[in-house]
């Protein structure tokens, strides 16, 4: 038997190992990716919600910078919790709109009121329709939106302490 | 206490395997003598081991909620069987289980392996030694079984619902007997190519430990199989899952190991490759349990991702694999390989299915780790499924089917008669089914309708090797050949069938309604609220009839409380014909329920196949025994008179 022959299991058992201990070391990506990323955004205008927050349509969020487009509601608790990591996304420099998911406006009032407002505007989405439209499945939901109002990035849950820089780096990609 | 015990069990075998592995290198040096303590030291490690598992027994039978494992996996109300299979539903218990068999079977080794020369059995037992010793490593380090919880919680978290069922009191222990009994085949090989005593002798002392691990293998994947089939609710029997391709491989290699090592034991040839095929089968069941037990590849079976763990035993795999390999590099040159044999032989037959065997295996080892490839090379993400696996491994599967009729009516070193002229009769039969199958359906897959010709004349085929001599006076191993065969044919009858008949029907039924699938009509009667020990369940009413009589099937959609999981249980029936499947839902908004029905003509031969080959397999395994025993007896008589 040749040498080569002889040597081929070893060799091709070192190939196998190789890429194991790279799939050990790797751990798969198992996040979903939305098949909206790279769309733009679907047209919608909604209406405003409160008296002092002008309103929301797709033409404000293609204004020639990233945008952060929150999908929230003040009936939801994760909500609650995100709120204060969208403020330490404001405070560097991030501009956020919302959408308000069947909400009424005395309870956003006092949502805002009692976790902080970092929305520049927020627009009332009564039926869920643009949130179907927009793919998103629940509260909350988050996309980052490039300045010329495509999708890049589709966050679903909430926004973790954790996601800041994730957050931070697919805005700044979207530059 | 007894979990303590049970830990203590454990670290002492691990002690005593250290010292059997150590006592082996003493042993080759010179002969020192320890031959025999090797072999006391075998017999309790192997018992101190099966002392653990029983501890492992215990507690999960008491509920012991103290114990980490059984909290985790168990709770107080499941059914007494369920209580004690979970103790290997989970990962720490089913390695433990596993290192259990594998010292059982080392101790096995060490009272019954009479036939193995001394120097080569001394080996043997050290390289079991040390596959014992790093799965101790691995429990002991990595997952203990034993760790206790403070303070002991009121009640466990439960068992995944899908493993509470008899398929599983019965499916792993099958399999594991199957995968840790091709230890000894590689440990043997190992021993061999140590002592460079490679020969029929050797061949015969191994054959059956591969005879008895691929029997349980067979019978393993089979009921898996069939548990898939009926527990997950998908009406599938084989998914090419990474952990089903896991149970494959080794089944593969171990049934090319079992045609070779009988070329080693009657003709002393393939001596290198018989031992490269014993190091890769036990080295595919480690494949297989690193891939179940690491959580690489996503699958039905997913089960903890454990970095930790994966690392550990992939490190494992690699030392053994790796040092089985350098051994085979090195010694491989000093075989001689033994008497030569013609193109046309039952030798060439036997390479021939061998070729094959492999390729397949290779054909399912590239498919279940191809995608792991593509992402490290390329970053590209992808997934191989049945459609690869079936495309490819399917019809190598039907030439190597074809050509099992043919190999055993081969002899030994060369063929004289003409071989085709026995085989004319299942020729036609297989001609006769083609033009059969293009009657009945002219609109066919290509693969199903080939498979029914090879299926039915291997039918034919196999059953030769008793024609024409006295079926009663042949070997009860040749009896068990043909049964092997015979089965594998039955069982392609069955895949072909239900790849080329199976009808299906999705659909919202409202009470009352009638369906229609293939030849049945069902009407939904009822959806009714029912409960059992530990869950709640809606259960369908269905009325199947098909002419005359009806038949009632009542399949459940399941709720388990602890941990919240929903289950389908199917609802078959079975007839001489065919499987009618069916699968109740959710609701609908309409008032209906979804239903999803299936009739399956002649499915259940798939399982009859694999029980027919598993039961070919036990009586080749008997009669060679059986004739072991009468020889030896013999023997003893001889020696009686020529010494009285």
């Amino acid at each position: 038997m040749s040498r080569a022959i002889r040597f081929a299991p070893l060799a091709l058992l070192l190939l196998v190992i190789v890429a194991l201990v790279w799939r050990l070391a790797t751990p798969p990506d198992t996040d979903v990716h939305s098949a909206l990323e790279g769309r733009p955004l679907p047209t919608f205008a909604l209406p405003a919600i409160l008296p002092n927050k002008p309103a929301l349509s797709s033409a404000d969020l293609a204004t020639g910078q990233p945008r952060l487009l929150n999908v929230f509601a003040s009936w939801c608790v994760p909500c609650v919790a995100e709120v204060k990591v969208l403020q330490q996304l404001k405070s560097r420099g991030v501009a956020i709109d919302g959408i308000a998911v069947r909400d009424r406006p005395e309870d956003l009032t006092d949502f805002l009121a009692r976790n902080g407002d970092p929305y520049e505007r927020i627009g009332s989405d009564r039926q869920s329709q643009v949130q179907i439209d927009l793919g998103s499945s629940g509260v909350p939901e988050s996309f980052v939106i490039d300045g010329r109002g495509v999708i890049r990035y589709q966050h679903i849950g909430a926004i973790e302490p954790e996601d800041l820089s994730l957050i931070l780096s697919k805005l700044e990609q979207a530059r | 206490m007894i979990a303590e015990t049970g830990l203590a069990a454990l670290w002492l075998a691990a002690g005593l395997a250290a010292l059997q592995f150590l006592f082996m290198f003493v042993e080759l040096r010179g002969n020192a003598g320890l031959a025999r303590p090797m072999r006391s030291i075998a017999v309790v490690q192997g018992l101190l081991t099966i002392v653990a598992f029983a501890m492992l027994l215990i507690v999960f039978a008491r509920s012991d909620m103290s114990v980490k494992l059984v909290f985790e996996n168990s709770s107080a109300v499941k059914p007494f069987v369920y209580k004690v299979a979970g103790a290997w539903g989970n990962h720490e218990g089913s390695m433990l289980m596993w290192v259990t068999i594998l010292a059982a079977a080392g101790a096995f080794v060490a009272l019954f392996s009479r036939r193995t020369s001394g120097r080569t059995l001394v080996a043997a037992l050290g390289a079991q030694a040390a596959l014992a010793l790093g799965f101790y490593a691995f429990l002991l380090i990595a997952s203990n079984p034993f760790a206790r919880l403070w303070p002991p919680p009121m009640d466990g978290q439960g068992l995944n619902p899908l493993l509470q069922d008899p398929g599983l009191a019965f499916h792993p222990p099958t399999l594991y007997l199957g995968y840790v009994g091709l230890s000894v085949a590689f440990s043997l090989a190992v021993g061999a190519l140590l002592t460079g005593e490679v020969d029929s002798r050797l061949a015969r002392a191994m054959r059956p430990w591969v005879l008895g691990a691929w029997i349980l293998l067979t019978l393993g994947i089979t009921a898996g199989s069939y548990w898939a089939y009926y527990e997950l609710g998908w009406g599938g029997y084989w998914f090419w899952d990474p952990v089903e391709n896991a149970s494959l491989m080794p089944w593969l290699a171990a049934t090319a190991l079992l045609h070779s090592i009988n070329v080693l034991a009657a003709r002393g040839a393939l001596k290198a490759w018989t031992m490269m095929l014993a190091v890769i089968a036990f080295s595919m069941s480690m494949v297989g349990t690193f891939l179940v037990r690491s959580g690489i590849l996503t699958s039905v079976h997913a089960f903890a991702i454990d970095p930790q763990r994966g690392t550990f035993l992939l490190a494992l795999l690699a030392i053994y694999v790796g040092a089985a390999f350098a051994l085979f590099a090195w010694r491989g040159a000093t075989l001689k390989e033994g008497a030569p044999f013609e193109l046309v032989s039952r030798e060439s037959g036997l390479v021939v299915n061998n070729l094959l065997l492999t390729v397949v295996l290779g054909v399912v080892f590239v498919g279940t780790l191809y995608p792991l490839f593509v992402e490290a090379v390329s970053g590209e993400k992808l997934s191989v499924g049945a459609p690869y696996f079936n495309a490819v491994a399917g019809p190598l599967a039907l030439i190597l089917a074809a050509l099992v009729g043919i190999g055993p009516l081969l002899a030994w070193r060369r063929e004289g008669r003409s071989v085709l002229k026995l085989l004319q009769i299942p020729a036609l039969l297989g001609a006769a089914a083609l033009v059969m199958t293009i009657i009945v359906a002219p609109v066919m897959h290509i693969l199903p309708r080939l498979g029914f010709m090879v299926a039915i004349y291997l039918l034919g085929a196999s059953i030769l090797p008793l024609v024409r001599r006295n079926p009663l006076r042949a070997p009860l191993a040749t009896w068990g050949m043909v049964v092997a065969h015979f089965g594998i044919a039955v069982a392609l009858i069955g895949m072909a069938a239900n790849a080329a008949f199976t009808n299906e029907r999705l659909a919202v039924a409202q009470p009352g309604e009638i369906l229609t699938v293939g030849p049945w009509q069902v009407q939904l009667r009822d959806v009714t609220p029912t409960a059992g020990k530990n869950w709640t369940a809606v259960e369908a009413e269905l009325d199947a009839s098909r002419g005359s009589g009806i038949v009632t099937l009542k399949p459940q959609s399941r709720y388990f409380t602890d941990p919240p999981t929903e289950t389908s249980e199917s609802a078959i029936r079975t007839f001489w014909n065919g499987q009618l499947y069916t699968i109740v839902g959710k609701p609908d908004p309409s008032g209906g329920w979804q239903l999803r029905l299936w009739w399956k003509p002649f499915v259940t031969l798939i399982w009859a196949g694999g029980a027919l080959i598993a039961l070919g397999g036990a009586l080749a395994m008997f009669g060679r025994l059986w004739r072991l025993r009468r020889r030896r007896a013999a023997t003893a008589e001889w020696r009686k008179e020529r010494y009285a």
